[in-house]
């Protein structure tokens, strides 16, 4: 049995141009947490270290995951908005 | 901890959940086909399901078991915060547009879109099930834990309580009331949280934690020389330490031995008669106090004895450099008598501002403890874009625009929590508000203490945040039965009126489970119950989820085992993980010594996907291309 979705979807010909993006950020933010989680066990002392302000590198590297998240899917939404405001309005043109 | 009830409080909590009932008999007259009962019909505005997505999100393990994690063991608890928000990425820009186009009402829909395939109807239905049920142990802990201080109540009845409610407004209402509930609540969590937060800086810190209607314990410490009326009658060692049971009054008290002095320690002892006294007295007697003070503050380089005012970074700043006095547990048997002794335990607040109290990764760390360590950041990495409930909210919104906006207000609703948590559990720690038999209330405790009417309402909140998560996961889990395994998977062929039935009735069965599973669980941490749920999500349904939308040549097989192979091992990995084995089967060494197994099981399940794939390429042929 097939069927459709619980709201019907246009057609949307910016789809493989998000797809890529999405990805391409998928593995930045990726490394730098792989980067936080690798310092934890193998240079566990580092984070103690006070890097910026009188805060240690577990704070500011903490917080900076969470902030670098927010601002990620802030520039990745505006990048896609504009893909599909492109891409759909040219294709509904042809 | 004993706790009595407060008018003000009770009165806060019945008028919110007289308003979530009141909007689910509202939702619950327009909700009449199953197209509005699992996914409201597809019509929410994108800005109200992301709130709403941060109130599934922010459940019990957030604001119970995160503050309460990190009041007790410092900047561990954080590392949650960090991972659950960084989890929001994969769903960002990996999952949620996708899904959105695949799928209909459950996330068995999106994968099984190209295939038809009733090997992952039954696998994703069943994975669904084990999942939601994971996630909703922690949530019912969190409820019992709740109601105990709000209402004076047990554990169970709270428990009791949240079933109840939660059962009556899925097997009404459904996804659309479901959705409303979270985002007013999501929406209160977040601002009262704020608040909190501001009281928190407002009251800097201070050697003698008193709040206006709270006075602070003096701990008593004895010496040789002056032992103020105590005669000591017994000693145990235990752990490389001496304690000693003094008796004063005709009361038994248990003290810690440094040297020449004896510093009091608080106790719980079940005798052999089965009475339970707390620091030597019965419950009634009230001789049991919260814990939590800071042992010295430096600020600025100068020792002081308050602070005054503080802004958030010089509040941590200060805490970095000043000591903390925490309380561990210490059991041990006296005669007959079992005991458990919360020690004063005097820690750096540089330590507590680094990982490594909980998670052992710096001193006396091994391979299996790092790895552990690296497993559990995997999970919660992972384990946010598989959960089934979050899932389902892809599907309440239009478009796939709108699957990606409201993701992207989740994260920032999300992320603003999530560094506010790294204070409300700091300022517990500190606020002499803990409740050393549960870490789980120290959030409300800590509102308690600037206000009964802050706690009532961060309590009520709280509540309504368990109502939400548990009514987002019973609809999750009555659309795995009715929709995936009932109408698909046994090829019943509902109509629209059955299937909402169906989905009723599983809701009240799942419901049930949830309470049961709810009181064995009581005193865990509830963070740490959600990681086991990450864990079972991420390497159950990711895998599977990542391949169907970015591998060709993933086939229906190859889903379904890997599904199979990530639950089994996840579950096996847990149930015979040091936390199980010591809490469930009594055994001081674990059968292996891994508590999280996402490392292995996640990569286990994607390497069965990708082989069972690769010999079952035949079937790809009646494969659906869907662009």
């Amino acid at each position: 049995m097939q069927h459709g979705e619980a709201a019907k979807l246009g057609t949307d010909h910016a789809q493989k141009k998000k797809q890529k993006l999405g990805v391409w950020l998928f593995w930045v933010y990726t490394i730098v947490y792989a980067i936080f989680v690798a310092i934890g066990v193998t240079n566990y002392e580092m984070m103690g270290k006070i890097v910026m302000g009188s805060q240690n590198l577990a704070v500011v590297f903490g917080f900076g995951l969470i902030v670098f998240a927010i601002i990620l899917g802030i520039v990745y939404n505006q990048i896609c908005t504009g893909y599909e405001n492109k891409l759909n309005k040219e294709e509904d043109k042809k | 901890m004993i706790y009595e009830a407060s008018t003000i409080a009770v009165v806060l909590f019945f008028v919110f959940v007289a308003i979530v009932l009141g909007l689910s008999f509202y939702f619950a007259a327009k909700t009449k086909s199953s197209s509005g009962y699992f996914a409201a019909g597809g019509t929410i505005h994108w800005a109200v399901n992301g709130i709403a997505f941060a109130g599934d999100y922010l459940s019990a393990a957030s604001f119970l078991g995160i503050c309460g994690m990190i009041a007790f063991k410092g900047y561990d608890g954080f590392l949650y915060s960090i991972g659950y928000l960084a989890g929001w990425i994969v769903a960002l820009f990996l999952v949620a547009e996708p899904l959105k186009r695949l799928g209909k009402f459950t996330f068995a829909d999106a994968l099984d879109a190209k295939f038809n395939s009733k090997g992952i109807q039954l696998a994703a239905a069943i994975s669904t099930l084990v999942v939601s049920l994971f996630y909703l142990i922690p949530q019912m802990v969190g409820a019992g834990a709740l109601v105990t201080p709000l209402l004076g109540f047990p554990h169970w009845v709270g428990v009791m309580i949240v079933g109840a409610i939660v059962i009556f407004i899925v097997a009404t209402a459904g996804m659309t009331s479901t959705t409303y509930v979270q985002f007013i609540k999501g929406g209160l969590l977040i601002i009262f949280s704020t608040i909190l937060t501001f009281y928190i800086m407002n009251n800097g810190l201070s050697l003698k934690p008193d709040h206006d209607d709270q006075t602070y314990h003096e701990y008593i410490t004895l010496s040789d020389d002056n032992m103020q009326g105590f005669t000591i009658v017994g000693e145990i060692d235990k752990d490389e330490m001496h304690f000693v049971k003094a008796e004063k009054d005709g009361v038994f008290r248990w003290f810690l031995q440094e040297g020449d002095i004896y510093k009091e320690a608080l106790s719980i002892t079940d005798t052999e008669s089965g009475d339970r006294l707390y620091n030597g007295k019965p419950k009634e007697d009230r001789a049991f106090y919260q814990v939590g003070h800071l042992a010295k503050i430096v600020i600025d380089g100068k020792e002081v004895t308050e602070t005054g005012p503080l802004g958030p970074m010089k509040y941590l700043s200060t805490i970095g450099q000043s000591e903390i006095v925490s309380f561990p547990e210490v059991k041990f048997e006296d005669g007959g008598n079992n005991v458990k002794c919360y020690i004063q335990k005097t820690v750096p607040g540089a330590k507590v501002l680094m990982p490594g109290l909980k998670f052992k990764i710096g001193e006396g760390a091994d391979f299996w403890s790092r790895l552990n360590f690296i497993s559990l950041m995997l999970a919660l990495f992972l384990g946010t874009a598989s959960l089934p409930h979050i899932l389902i909210r892809y599907y309440t919104v239009p478009s796939q625009r709108a699957a990606r906006k409201s993701t992207i207000v989740a994260i920032a609703a999300i992320g603003f929590f999530y560094v506010l948590t790294l204070f409300m559990g700091l300022g517990a720690s500190v606020n002499g508000v803990l409740d050393v038999e549960s870490s789980n209330m120290s959030g409300p405790l800590l509102a308690k203490a600037f206000g009964v009417g802050l706690f009532a309402i961060i309590s009520a909140i709280a509540f309504a945040t368990v109502l939400g998560t548990v009514s987002g996961l019973i609809v999750a889990s009555s659309g795995a039965i009715a929709h995936d395994f009932i109408d698909r998977y046994l090829g019943k062929n509902l109509t629209d009126k059955a299937k909402v039935r169906a989905g009723k009735i599983a809701a009240f069965c799942v419901g049930i489970v949830a309470i049961v599973l709810g009181i064995i669980f009581k005193g865990m941490n509830v963070s740490f119950l959600v990681g086991w749920a990450f864990a079972v999500a991420a390497s159950a349904n990711l895998p599977a989820i990542l391949m169907v939308l970015f591998w060709k040549k993933t086939t229906a097989k190859g889903v379904a085992w890997s599904i199979i192979v990530g639950a089994v091992l996840a579950l096996g990995i847990i149930l015979t993980g040091p936390t199980n084995c010591a809490k469930f089967y009594g055994m001081e060494t674990a059968i292996q010594p891994l508590d999280n197994p996402a490392i292995i099981s996640f990569t286990a399940a994607l390497i069965t996907l990708v082989i069972v794939s690769l010999v079952s390429q035949k079937d790809n042929a009646t494969k659906i291309d869907i662009k």
